[in-house]
């Protein structure tokens, strides 16, 4: 029903208030005294070098693809166990199915070494 | 003049979420002193004991804490996206306070022919809406580190990131055996069901899953690789000051709150009491307050984890376990045939 969600955009507009108006106090109450030194990125005190927007390791991109993966898998879940007891044997036998084809990714994954980070 | 039904609605939504609003700030706030006194102990320390001190315990602190990050100065730096390194907190913070839109806190209560129910909202989805909120909530982390254009903090976003995502799963999975035995998405339903036999004794390995994949998720002790402050300072924050600093604080508070409720709400009974005594609110904030002191505690005992140990875990022991435990429940429960 729509209108349950009505409570939901109340909570949602003034969360969105909550964060702007802490923001906005932040810029306007204390000090402003900006110098070179306070403005440039924090590296423990040594003179930075280089920028920031490096290259970054495959690792990350191959765990967001795997967790894209993963998660679909759980949103297939969720319908699925609400409906369990209705649907019994012939549920459970189906997710089975469901499961072992992803278990056999799951398994090359893991053999191919996807999930070690050392 | 009668108001329309909707706009009562409105009106009772706005006074429910101040109140959980503002209750939930001084808890944060109160939290961070209860953590300092928990860790204190811990270490054979005295904690905090000088601002508004009465009978061993600063109970100013919190406030001095806050006019002093509100004087604090608030500043760009030179190399920062401006925009994300704003908005950054904000998300944080707002995506945590988000969740407790769907959370039941009370039976409902009839005062002068007025059903009170207390939750701001019973949606059929609420589960599926925790979950999507508090994904949501690595926005603000992903944001704040590259906004920020600084090593440490692209590295502690980095990894906030992938730990995040990895951990979501086996936090998705360890709660879908209790779907399976409530057969609703709805909190308050679930909530309802747990009045003697509350899900846990059901399924204790989705609850330890659960725990254990919560804790990754609020990046709390053993699982704070994304800002390890003895390699990367402090993560995705090391470029804050001032209030949005103290945003991204909250938001670490207000997640440990939230992660506590849900893992109550699904295992713990929620606001039901032990056998159906007396079931109310303090049911579930002392619910919550054990799952808090239980991560403070292993904040004071465990090292942290290395980084390859850590997502070994999430992908090789926790998500197998998850997909077991879902396994064996639903075969239980085709034998005993309910």
């Amino acid at each position: 029903m729509p209108e349950d969600y009505l409570p939901i955009l109340a909570m949602v507009v003034v969360v969105i208030g909550f964060a702007a108006a802490a923001l906005v106090v932040s810029a306007i109450t204390g000090p402003r005294k900006p110098n070179p030194a306070k403005l440039s990125p924090y590296e423990s005190g040594m003179p930075p070098f280089g920028s920031a927007r490096r290259r970054i390791s495959i690792r990350y991109y191959l765990t967001a693809v795997l967790f894209i993966l993963f998660d679909i898998e759980i949103v297939f879940f969720y319908p699925w166990a609400v409906l369990f007891r209705q649907l019994g044997l012939f549920g459970l036998i189906e997710m089975a199915i469901f499961v072992a084809i992803l278990l056999v990714g799951y398994v090359y994954v893991w053999r191919k070494g996807g999930f070690d980070w050392d | 003049m009668t108001l329309e039904p909707w706009l009562i609605t409105v009106i009772e939504a706005l006074i429910k979420v101040l109140v959980v609003i503002v209750v939930l700030l001084t808890g944060f706030a109160y939290l961070t002193l209860v953590e300092r006194y928990v860790v204190a102990k811990i270490q054979s320390r005295v904690g905090p004991n000088r601002v508004g001190a009465a009978g061993g315990i600063a109970w100013l602190q919190p406030i001095a804490d806050a006019v002093k990050m509100i004087m604090k100065e608030d500043f760009w730096p030179a190399q920062a996206d401006k925009v994300t390194y704003t908005l950054a907190p904000g998300i944080a913070v707002a995506t945590a306070l988000l969740a407790w839109a769907v959370i039941p806190l009370n039976p409902a209560i009839t005062v002068f022919g007025y059903t009170i129910n207390f939750y701001i909202a019973d949606v059929n989805v609420a589960l599926l809406f925790l979950l999507a909120v508090g994904s949501l909530g690595i926005y603000g982390i992903v944001l704040g580190g590259w906004g920020s254009n600084n090593k440490y903090s692209m590295l502690g976003a980095l990894r906030s990131t992938a730990q995040m995502i990895s951990y979501e799963i086996s936090l998705g999975l360890a709660l879908v055996g209790v779907l399976m035995i409530s057969g609703s998405l709805s909190l308050v339903k679930i909530v309802e069901q747990q009045s003697f036999w509350w899900f846990v004794f059901f399924q204790p390995v989705g609850f330890v899953i659960y725990f254990i994949a919560a804790v990754a998720e609020v990046n709390r002790l053993p699982f704070d690789l994304p800002e390890a402050e003895t390699e990367l300072v402090a993560g995705y924050q090391t470029e804050y000051s001032s209030l949005k600093f103290a945003l991204f604080y909250m938001a670490e508070y207000i997640n440990m709150i939230t992660v506590s409720a849900i893992a109550s709400t699904m295992f713990l009974g929620g606001y039901q009491g032990p056998f159906g005594i007396l079931p109310g609110a303090h049911w579930l904030i002392l619910k919550i307050l054990f799952f808090i002191f239980v991560m403070m505690w292993m904040r004071g005992t465990l090292p942290r984890f290395r980084y390859d140990q850590l997502m070994r875990f999430g992908w090789k022991v926790l998500l197998p376990l998850a997909l077991a435990n879902i396994f064996v429940t639903a075969v239980v429960l085709v034998l005993i045939g309910k």
